[in-house]
């Protein structure tokens, strides 16, 4: 039962929430000399300045129009060039910067109150509604979680579902009409890494904020279990300070920002051509972060996962997973559990991680080599942009994420992580880890498949008495917490000692004894 | 055989159908129930009702599986075995043959003959119509009763918790399931359910059941004869909206009194689960062994033992009898599980609520008192003969070997963290059962390095 400071505490985040949302529209947009000369080329001030003429000084409503008249004008421009056969001279989208710095009015004036505001709201509002769960006893409590419209793909659910999705198509595909976001940052931006926010720099501050916020939330709601509050305080700062801040402050002092726990083959681009120019470019420490984040993955993936199991990334660093362990948690429930859906996974999954390799190797093809192709059809700069738009943005951002309350919080790293597919294959074959199954003592009751975020039917292997080794498991653990008979541990042992083949009758029956 | 017919699709039955299935590819086999198309989890019901999970959720195995092992399912009630032409009548009138007959049909929640048992809204919590049902009754009300001291108790108790409704809980014994329990044991349990705001009335035995009766009620709308109070031995009127009886359950036999299958409780079984007719055998809660069954640790179990493990472990056995080799049932050591509300709870061999003669205790709790061991052994030569823990996971394999080896108690607490089966960084309680062992015992985690590269727990 929520208490009246509980109520206030929502009441104030959706009161925050909808503000930020209503400060989208708030801006008028004036194209001035000024804006251009800040944010144009000078080779090609002069020229967008001629295009754009019939717009200075006119005052638009909404960034809608603004954008169009100015996308109208640039094309024109483009149409130009094209027929004088200046292709070298074509001007690139200039449409999230000039919109940017096009907005006026009262809003941009006060947008610093607008961020406190909305800060102080949201988050505020949403710790008021966290904390007073602290009173209620400690131990797994998933009361009405199923009699939730939140949280049982009701109303509110799509609603949210909703809201992510139009995020993540606004941030990565239109993230021109959402500058007054962007200008919320700015002040915040300039402070960490000394430049004005883009929408990646409003994307990871919000992204860090929901870890902290949410990672509170899971802190509260598993205080009785150690595993669970050391490994939600490890993504937390892993967040906070690896994808967060030392990236900014790499870039504050001019050095190439790097997520220093990211790695291929998630993070796909890090071999692209400019990312290792970038780089070499910066000299020791550019080289330093190269030959980082090549030993991430082929010394750190395969020692690691051997002696921990995919779960010292996975559920510990990871940045996806820190969300999907923090956001996610009210909607791990609705991951998908089905024998179909495992194939369905097994092949997706695998098959983004021969799609990561190949394109990998045709960018560094091309790298090496400068040919753009190999074999005359396989062009590298059109495969990695499908790559980029297909996996990384549709699939990571608007699927993976957009969907959590609807198909539960890991669906990217189910289906669509190269490298959980890769973290995986060293898990299956060869590693330590396991779920150790207590004996004959599961009940079947369900509650380890059902809050298994990775959709894993743990109990069909918990009621045979054997020990779960499944390339998918995060090992999160949650399996283990909501065991109501203690049926379920994380262990790690010989690798030879995975029980995987157990006997057809189960421990405390010795009225026959048949060896596996 | 030909054709297999088991009466009732919870563990037992389910349980023979599929090891039957392992062993022989041909057999027709049947599964019959009149409660639910599909096997799902009991033991998971108050799951559902608390919104952990949907109903779908407790169904251990996809739909698609039954078809694909050809298992057939039917939804139905037995009304009758005959056992002379060897076929059993549906309630709908419809005969089917068998070769061979399994009754695996449960229990029945017990009643006593309290006046105003009939009233709307007292109820047991066996299964699915139970629940339904109490959903239906505690729809919009604040204030309940349960009564009984035991696991199903408990159970009403935490799920009307989990909907915030008031709860008194009446327990006859001087502490919460004395049958089972030391009083320690059931005082640590007694105190956390006062934590969570389980009104526990001790030594108190209910009398009476009261109900709103026609227009003299004050509210019309309950003038169905809905529950209004309790009234207790004692005399105290206790107002509430609906009663949870968790007073135990009784085998679930009754459609069987005049087939010519001998029943006491229980249809009576040999160690074969065999009944006194031919090819008609009874596994689960609903049979009663006419001569005790003993433990391979040489336990005595009881005649009746209403127990998941049970049931799943009859089923078992019975499978290989039924597929042709005649199996003797043998249970191992004694072992079972349950939950109360937060603090989980593991019991291994004989673990009595009074100590016998020849028996001696260790005890240790944990100073924050929501969490303890127990260790019975034997004083001739110090053996363990029982284990169990409360807010402590411990590892079967381990307990069952140290039982069924009787192993002197030194042993075992100087060994103990062998049996610890708690989540990683969880408390180290063995260590505070180092006053109990000899000094310089190997009672000490390895250190994070050393237990990389072992190969031992």
């Amino acid at each position: 039962m929520q208490t009246t400071g509980q109520r206030i505490g929502l009441t104030a985040f959706l009161i925050g929430f909808a503000l930020f949302i209503a400060t989208l529209p708030l801006s008028r947009y004036v194209l001035t000399d000024k804006v251009l000369s800040q944010t144009i080329n000078k080779e090609q001030l002069a020229a967008v300045r001629m295009a754009t003429a019939s717009m200075q000084g006119k005052v638009y409503g909404s960034s809608v129009g603004f954008v169009g008249d100015f996308r109208a004008a640039i094309a024109r421009l483009n149409e130009g060039y094209k027929q004088r056969n200046e292709t070298s001279r074509f001007i690139h989208d200039y449409a999230f910067p000039v919109t940017k710095a096009a907005s006026t009015g009262f809003f941009s004036d006060n947008s610093q109150l607008f961020f406190w505001l909305i800060l102080l709201l949201c988050v505020g509002g949403a710790l008021l509604y966290i904390l007073p769960a602290q009173r209620a006893l400690p131990g797994i409590k998933n009361n009405g979680i199923y009699q939730d419209p939140a949280t049982n793909r009701g109303w509110i659910g799509v609603v949210v579902c909703g809201f992510l999705i139009g995020f993540y198509v606004l941030l990565y595909f239109f993230p021109e009409y959402m500058t007054n976001w962007v200008l919320l940052f700015d002040p915040l931006s300039q402070l960490l890494n000394g430049g004005p926010a883009s929408q990646w720099f409003v994307y990871g501050t919000l992204y860090t904020l929901v870890i902290l916020v949410m990672g509170v939330r899971m802190m509260v709601k598993y205080r009785h279990s150690r595993y669970q509050q050391l490994r939600t305080l490890s993504v937390m700062f892993f967040q906070v300070v690896f994808a967060f801040l030392i990236p900014e402050l790499l870039a504050f002092f001019h050095q190439p920002a790097q997520d220093l726990k990211n790695m291929w083959p998630l993070d796909y681009s890090f071999y692209f051509d400019y990312r290792i120019d970038e780089k070499i470019k910066a000299g020791t420490f550019g080289i330093f972060l190269l030959v980082w984040g090549t030993a991430l993955w082929m010394l750190g993936v395969p020692i690691l996962t051997y002696f921990y199991g995919k779960r010292w990334y996975c559920s510990w660093v990871c940045g996806c997973g820190g969300l999907a362990e923090t956001l996610g948690d009210p909607y791990r429930q609705l991951s998908d559990k089905r024998l179909v859906v495992w194939k369905l996974e097994r092949i997706m999954v695998h098959s983004v991680l021969v799609f990561a390799v190949v394109m990998t190797a045709l960018v560094l093809y091309t790298y090496w080599s400068g040919q753009p192709s190999l074999f005359g059809f396989l062009d590298s700069y059109g495969i990695r942009s499908v790559y980029g738009s297909a996996i990384g943005a549709i699939f990571a951002g608007v699927l993976g994420t957009g969907f959590y309350p609807v198909f539960g919080s890991r669906v990217w790293c189910r289906f669509g992580c190269p490298l959980a597919a890769y973290l995986g294959l060293v898990q299956r074959f060869k590693s330590r880890f396991r779920i150790t199954t207590n004996g004959g003592q599961c009940i079947s009751c369900g509650n380890c498949s059902t809050y298994c975020e990775m959709g894993i039917d743990v109990r069909w292997y918990a009621q045979r008495g054997q020990d779960i080794v499944r390339s998918s498991c995060v090992g999160c653990g949650i399996c283990s917490a909501v065991c109501p008979r203690g049926v379920l541990n994380l262990e790690t042992d010989s690798v030879t000692t995975r029980n995987t083949n157990p006997g057809p009758i189960l421990l405390g029956n010795n009225s026959f004894r048949i060896q596996p | 055989m030909k054709h297999l017919i088991i009466i009732g699709n919870g563990i037992a039955g389910i349980t023979t159908a599929r090891h039957v299935r392992q062993q022989d590819s041909r057999v027709g086999i049947t599964v019959i129930s009149a409660e639910s198309e599909h096997f799902y989890s009991r033991t998971a019901l108050m799951y559902i009702y608390m919104g952990h999970m949907t109903y779908a959720h407790t169904k251990p195995y996809e739909d698609g599986f039954w078809a694909k092992n050809r298992i057939d399912l039917l939804q139905g009630y037995v009304e009758q075995v005959d056992t002379s032409t060897k076929r059993i009548r549906l309630a709908d009138g419809k005969w089917l043959d068998y070769d061979v007959l399994v009754v695996a049909t449960g229990s029945v929640s017990t009643t006593f003959d309290w006046p105003g048992l009939t009233a709307s809204g007292v109820q047991g919590l066996y299964g699915l119509p139970d629940l339904e049902r109490m959903e239906q009754f505690t729809t919009g009300i604040d204030r309940a009763v349960v009564v009984g001291g035991g696991l199903i108790g408990v159970e009403l108790a935490e799920m009307l918790r989990s909907r915030h409704i008031a709860v008194t809980m009446l327990v006859r014994d001087p502490h919460y399931w004395s049958s089972t329990l030391p009083a320690e044991e059931g005082k640590l349990i007694g105190r956390h359910l006062l934590r969570h705001g389980i009104d526990l009335r001790l030594e108190t035995e209910l009398k009476e059941i009261l109900a709103w009766r026609g227009p003299a009620g004050p509210r019309s709308a309950d003038a169905s004869g809905r529950v209004r109070a309790v009234v207790t031995k004692a005399g105290e009127e206790i107002p509430c909206q609906f009663v949870g009886l968790g007073i135990g359950v009784t085998p679930n036999v009754a459609f069987l009194k005049n087939s010519g299958i001998e029943l006491g409780k229980g249809v009576l079984v040999n160690e074969y689960f065999e009944t006194n007719v031919a090819d008609v055998y009874a596994i689960g809660d609903c049979n009663e062994f006419r001569q005790p069954i003993v433990g391979t640790d040489g336990a005595l179990r009881k005649p009746i033992e209403q127990i998941w493990y049970t049931s799943r472990m009859h089923g078992e056995t019975l499978a290989r009898t039924i597929c042709g080799s005649r199996t003797a049932y043998r249970p191992g050591v004694f072992f079972n599980s349950a939950k109360f509300f937060d603090i989980e709870y593991q019991t291994y061999g004989t673990l009595n609520a009074q100590l016998t003669d020849d028996e001696q205790t260790y005890y240790w709790e944990h100073p924050a008192g929501e969490q303890c061991l127990r260790i019975n052994y034997r004083k001739t030569d110090q053996s363990v003969v029982g284990i169990h823990a409360f807010g402590l996971r411990l590892r079967q394999a381990v307990c069952e070997h140290w039982i069924q080896q009787r192993t002197p108690v030194e042993n075992v607490l100087s060994q103990f963290r062998q049996a610890d089966f708690n989540p990683e960084f969880s408390e180290f309680y063995t260590d505070q059962l180092a006053g109990h062992t000899p000094a310089g015992s190997p009672n000490r985690r390895k250190g994070w390095f050393r237990r990389l590269f072992s190969t031992t727990h």
